[in-house]
């Protein structure tokens, strides 16, 4: 199992309910915008507690209440691609990509800063500040920062949103790539029928409660 | 305009006490500015006022209650007596203390407001990707509200050099030690025929004022380019 996740959130008067165990590949939580998909993927990365529940990702136990078991964020060696991408703005592009990957311990680094470079195509923009990017460009170093954080499991969301319809393919292609040569389990949020059905090994549906 | 010997002694005597008010502040400023922006508890509000209370209260009344603090019976005079063997009394630290309090409430709320405006999700990126809470603090917060932690400076800096009222409670106006510029304007308007000197410091104290507003203006603008914020 790569996500085995049995959890209730509650966020104000709504209480958010995620319970499904899928095997190794992409991975999509499916469902229109407000059902809570994003608030999943915080408590997977530890951003926010769950009430109750079990999250186990890769084997690896990151939360469990009755255990008492609560990793915190920077423990959970996950690698988050945000929808709004959240580039550090006093960072060059290069700063923003080497930020995880100092971090991480030597043994979990998985892929140099020049290799992601290239898989990437962020060659010529690593002086650069996040401000002056594109929107195709910022999420491509947004995946290159998160691909080098040295992580054992990626999670994406709506990581289309903020690209234009011209580089979204471009974007796609990556993130296929990612899924078949780097064998790294992901949980990719979309609320985009055509997106999920092509990237995703398996699709849970998430629906308002 | 050449200074003259009295002039130059009384000018930097202000500049050393504004600077180490300043300086000195900073980082209770910091703590402070984030707890008000970063926290809720209950009693919040009480601290938030009380930073504030300096700003509000006559001069002379928190000048008083720094003597009483700070005097051979007060409680923080006793610590420093039997800490250090020393006191803060008719000293230019004394003084600095003074000015520190004045403008402590002006640096809080320069720097509260640039930490407000650090997007609380950078910080929890910088979680993902591995940085434990003060890591996160000291490479995403700090930088981020620096410009506040300028314009909290020279502005802080600014206030110093205008105090008055509590500094000649608390610590008198002793030549040399503790009369700085406005001090030292009110004592030559004592004197018959010091209009001319008074004269002099009052520009120099102004051109000193527009100085550090003007570069806080500037500052506050400067970093603030996606953002909004005035000092002024």
């Amino acid at each position: 199992m790569s996500f085995d996740i049995d959890i209730a959130v509650q966020r104000g008067e709504r209480r958010i309910i995620g319970g499904f165990k899928v095997p190794d590949g992409l991975t999509a939580l499916f469902g229109p915008s407000g059902a809570g998909k994003t608030t999943l993927l915080d408590a997977v990365a530890g951003l926010l507690r769950p009430e109750r529940g079990r999250i186990v990702v890769a084997g690896k136990v990151l939360f469990d209440s009755e255990a008492g078991i609560d990793l915190k964020p920077e423990a959970r060696a996950c690698g988050y691609v945000f929808q709004d991408n959240r580039l550090f703005p006093h960072r060059s592009v290069m700063g923003n990509l080497l930020y995880g990957w100092r971090l991480a311990p030597a043994e979990r680094r998985w892929i140099s800063p020049d290799d992601a470079v290239a898989f990437l195509g962020i060659g010529h923009l690593l002086d650069r500040k996040p401000a002056t990017l594109s929107g195709g460009e910022a999420q491509r170093v947004s995946l290159g920062r998160a691909l080098l954080s040295g992580p054992r499991f990626l999670l994406m969301d709506e990581p289309l949103a903020s690209v234009d319809l011209a580089r979204r393919e471009e974007i796609m292609l990556l993130i296929e790539r990612i899924r078949d040569e780097m064998r790294i389990p992901i949980l990719y949020v979309s609320h985009d029928r055509g997106e999920v059905d092509r990237l995703a090994d398996q699709i849970i549906p998430i629906d308002p409660g | 305009m050449i200074l003259t010997e009295t002039e130059w002694q009384i000018v930097a005597l202000s500049l050393k006490v504004s600077l180490a008010a300043t300086v000195g502040t900073l980082p209770l400023a910091f703590a402070l500015a984030w707890v008000l922006a970063r926290t809720r508890f209950a009693g919040k509000v009480l601290l938030d006022a009380i930073v504030h209370l300096p700003l509000v209260l006559p001069p002379v009344v928190t000048g008083w209650l720094l003597l009483l603090a700070f005097g051979a019976q007060g409680p923080a005079g006793r610590l420093l007596e039997n800490a250090f063997g020393t006191s803060v009394m008719f000293r230019w630290t004394g003084a600095a203390i003074a000015a520190a309090i004045m403008a402590l409430p002006l640096m809080v709320r320069a720097i509260r407001l640039s930490i407000e405006s650090v997007d609380r999700r950078l910080e929890s990126a910088a979680r993902t990707l591995g940085a434990g809470p003060w890591r996160s603090f000291f490479e995403i917060v700090v930088p981020l509200s620096l410009p506040g932690v300028f314009a909290a400076m020279v502005l802080g800096f600014a206030r110093s050099i205008g105090e008055f009222g509590a500094t000649i409670t608390f610590v008198s106006n002793i030549p040399g030690e503790t009369r700085t510029l406005p001090l030292a304007i009110y004592s030559t308007l004592q004197v018959p025929g010091g209009e001319a000197l008074a004269t002099r410091l009052a520009v120099i104290s102004v051109a000193l004022s527009l100085i550090a507003l003007i570069a806080a203006e500037a500052l506050a603008r400067r970093g603030s380019t996606t953002r909004t914020g005035h000092v002024l």
